[in-house]
């Protein structure tokens, strides 16, 4: 990893891809003093120039989902290692899930997470605010006291607010505060015990399943109370075909929701489970052939606006366990780049700049905040994509502190060739292309 | 190897490489030597398999040992039929082409063999199907359901029986069970699964 302080660039002969401006053609983007700037700002401005020619420029990449283990699980996870594999992946900021141990859901832990993201981050870690105290369902959390200390979002990931009544009141009370409200969509009676998505697959193999219906009734639910209160409420993780469509619905319907999908469930389907490998171990699951094609049509139609990781960081002590007793999630900052290139982008399912727009435009809207974008005067987060190298995953170069990944020998095409954060160079390997 | 987890066989075969594992039941996922000793002891008393009609009434959802069934009676040119509380009988079977039935009568008038399965946990007792006395009603087979049932049809179980419930005693004991011989053939069975991955004809 090359780390330059240098915060002045030219950044030349690259392909330069900005949704949020509009923005797809080949020019040179100008970073000063870590901001972009335009080309009269630079003059006398001592720059090193970068020829990109034949790479893509595009605004830092957001991931909305990540969990980065500190405090509580720093054997898997920390926020140093968490956003050295961000910053590889090609992801400028990330959203830091409250499911830590303690749970971030007071404003002296949010303080304690904002040290630890100055001290050791690589990238901006926003983070992510509870909705219940200790994700118990039960009692709000201080949701204007973690708004004051600058939490970025509000979400019980990991577990969901069962109580509806409950959900509506933590939905108004967070309007006040304007927090994106995120929920992991799972009714946990229909879903309990399930170790894998509930069909055809979980049937065979004899193991307990999630149906989806556990994910469309929250999804459901989250509709009507959107609807209900006009607030907006993000749906992560969206799985299963039947989510994709009550969203399209209700987006048409002026309903203010949003959804996000992962790499895993663009890539991957339940069938992966008869090998009974725990790297295919997530929550939601891996669900069908049909699931994954309307996940794909979901982004394709606008339905689903955001690409986020669920980044899941677990030991392999904790991995490497029969597939009942093994924990949920998979890493993914370092893979995703590579997935989606390979199935949205070279399979013809989105074109370059619809891939980029999940991954700025879309998170970005969702944060309500000035990122994602090479505007003129912001923050000079870039991220650089070599769009045709072909190459094989290999976990062993991974940054992450963990290595529970089904990408692992992975045939791809694209990556991350570089990646600036406030105009520095956080990570490159422009040097070993050459 | 029995496990409660299911593929918990795959798992450690995996990690250790150079040593053979016999799955002797995991989860509800399979249980292979029961199957080879079910299939033995209805070859042993029909003179084949393919071509037989082989109802599997019961607690299909949760069973390794119907699962494993499944798998070697379709293999060997077996019609399969399974019935039971539709909450414990998944009809994503009939992809694999196997005969969903609703009606226990349907299910086991024309069949060759009837095994039945345990009911196991308390909560599926009363989480998938009322109770006891309403599963022995209407898939409990008795001496009422031996009238459309054919003197012909062998009768078994993997044991150990909830009598009076999926089974009346009359039956299990009477002249069409070939239960004593499934765990007579069990042994047998098993021996040779031994002796075969232990190398003994290397
Ligand atoms: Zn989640």
């Amino acid at each position: 990893m090359m780390m330059k302080k240098q915060n002045n660039w030219i950044l030349s002969g690259a392909r330069v891809i900005d949704p949020v401006n509009n923005i797809d053609e080949v020019r040179k983007v100008y970073i000063k003093d870590g901001i972009i700037v335009d080309e009269a700002a630079m003059q006398g401005v001592d720059a090193e120039e970068l020829d990109l020619t034949g790479k893509v420029v595009a605004p830092g990449f957001i991931d909305v989902h990540v969990h980065l283990r500190q405090p509580g699980k720093v054997d898997a996870e920390t926020v140093r290692t968490g956003t050295q594999a961000a910053a590889a992946g090609g992801f400028t900021t990330v959203v830091a899930m409250p499911n830590t141990s303690p749970v971030t859901d007071n404003a002296a832990q949010v303080q304690y997470i904002r040290e630890l993201a100055e001290r050791d981050g690589i990238v901006h870690v926003l983070p992510c605010g509870a909705l219940s105290k200790g994700l118990a369902g039960e009692e709000m959390a201080p949701i204007g006291s973690l708004a004051s200390v600058g939490v970025a979002a509000l979400s019980d990931d990991g577990k969901c607010v069962q109580n509806h009544e409950l959900m509506r009141h933590i939905v108004e009370y967070a309007s006040n505060f304007d927090l994106p409200i995120m929920d992991h969509c799972e009714n946990t009676a229909l879903a309990a015990g399930g170790v894998m998505h509930e069909g055809y697959w979980s049937v065979l193999l004899g193991m307990k399943g999630q149906p989806s219906a556990a994910e469309e009734l929250m999804i459901s639910r989250n509709i009507m109370l959107a609807r209900m209160t006009g607030c907006r409420i993000h749906m992560q993780h969206v799985s299963a075909r039947e989510s994709v469509a009550l969203l399209r619905y209700a987006r048409a319907n002026g309903i203010p929701v949003t959804g996000e999908a992962t790499p895993h469930h663009i890539a991957l389907t339940d069938v992966e489970i008869k090998r009974f490998d725990t790297n295919y171990k997530m929550n939601p699951p891996l669900r069908s052939e049909d699931d994954r094609m309307a996940v794909i049509e979901g982004l394709q139609d606008g339905t689903l606006t955001i690409i986020a990781t669920d980044h899941a960081p677990h030991t392999q002590t904790a991995k490497q366990v029969e597939f009942d007793y093994a924990p949920f999630g998979i890493i993914g900052l370092e893979t995703a780049v590579p997935v989606t290139m390979t199935e949205l982008v070279h399979k013809g399912y989105l074109t370059l700049p619809q891939l980029i727009s999940k991954f700025t435009k879309g998170p970005a809207e969702l944060l309500k905040r000035p990122i994602g974008s090479l505007s003129l005067g912001s923050a000079a987060d870039v991220t650089v994509i070599d769009p045709d190298v072909e190459h094989t995953i290999d976990i062993s170069t991974f940054y992450s502190k963990s290595r529970n990944t089904p990408f692992d020998g992975y045939q791809a095409k694209g990556r991350t060739a570089a990646t600036f954060v406030d105009g520095v160079c956080v990570y490159s390997r422009l040097d070993e292309d050459r | 190897m029995r496990h409660s987890a299911a593929g918990a066989p795959n798992f450690l075969s995996r990690e250790l490489a150079d040593c053979s594992i016999v799955n002797a039941g995991d989860g509800a996922h399979s249980h292979p030597t029961q199957a080879l000793l079910d299939l033995f002891t209805m070859r042993e008393k029909k003179g084949r398999i393919e071509g037989l009609n082989v109802a599997i009434i019961g607690d299909i959802l949760h069973s390794r040992v119907a699962r494993s069934n499944i798998w070697g009676l379709l293999k060997l040119g077996a019609n399969v039929t399974i019935s039971g509380p539709a909450t414990l009988v998944p009809k994503e079977f009939e992809k694999i082409g196997v005969r969903v039935c609703r009606n226990l009568k349907d299910a086991v008038k024309d069949a060759d063999v009837i095994n039945l399965l345990r009911i196991q946990h308390e909560r599926q007792r009363t989480e998938y199907f009322p109770g006891t006395g309403e599963y022995a009603k209407f898939y409990g087979i008795n001496p009422d359901s031996m009238k459309y049932i054919s003197p012909e049809t062998l009768i078994m179980h993997p044991g150990p029986i909830n009598r009076g419930v999926e089974l009346d005693s009359a039956i299990a004991d009477g002249p069409q069970s070939v239960i004593l011989e499934q765990v007579t053939n069990g042994l047998a069975v098993r021996m040779a699964v031994l002796f075969l991955v232990a190398g003994a004809l290397k």
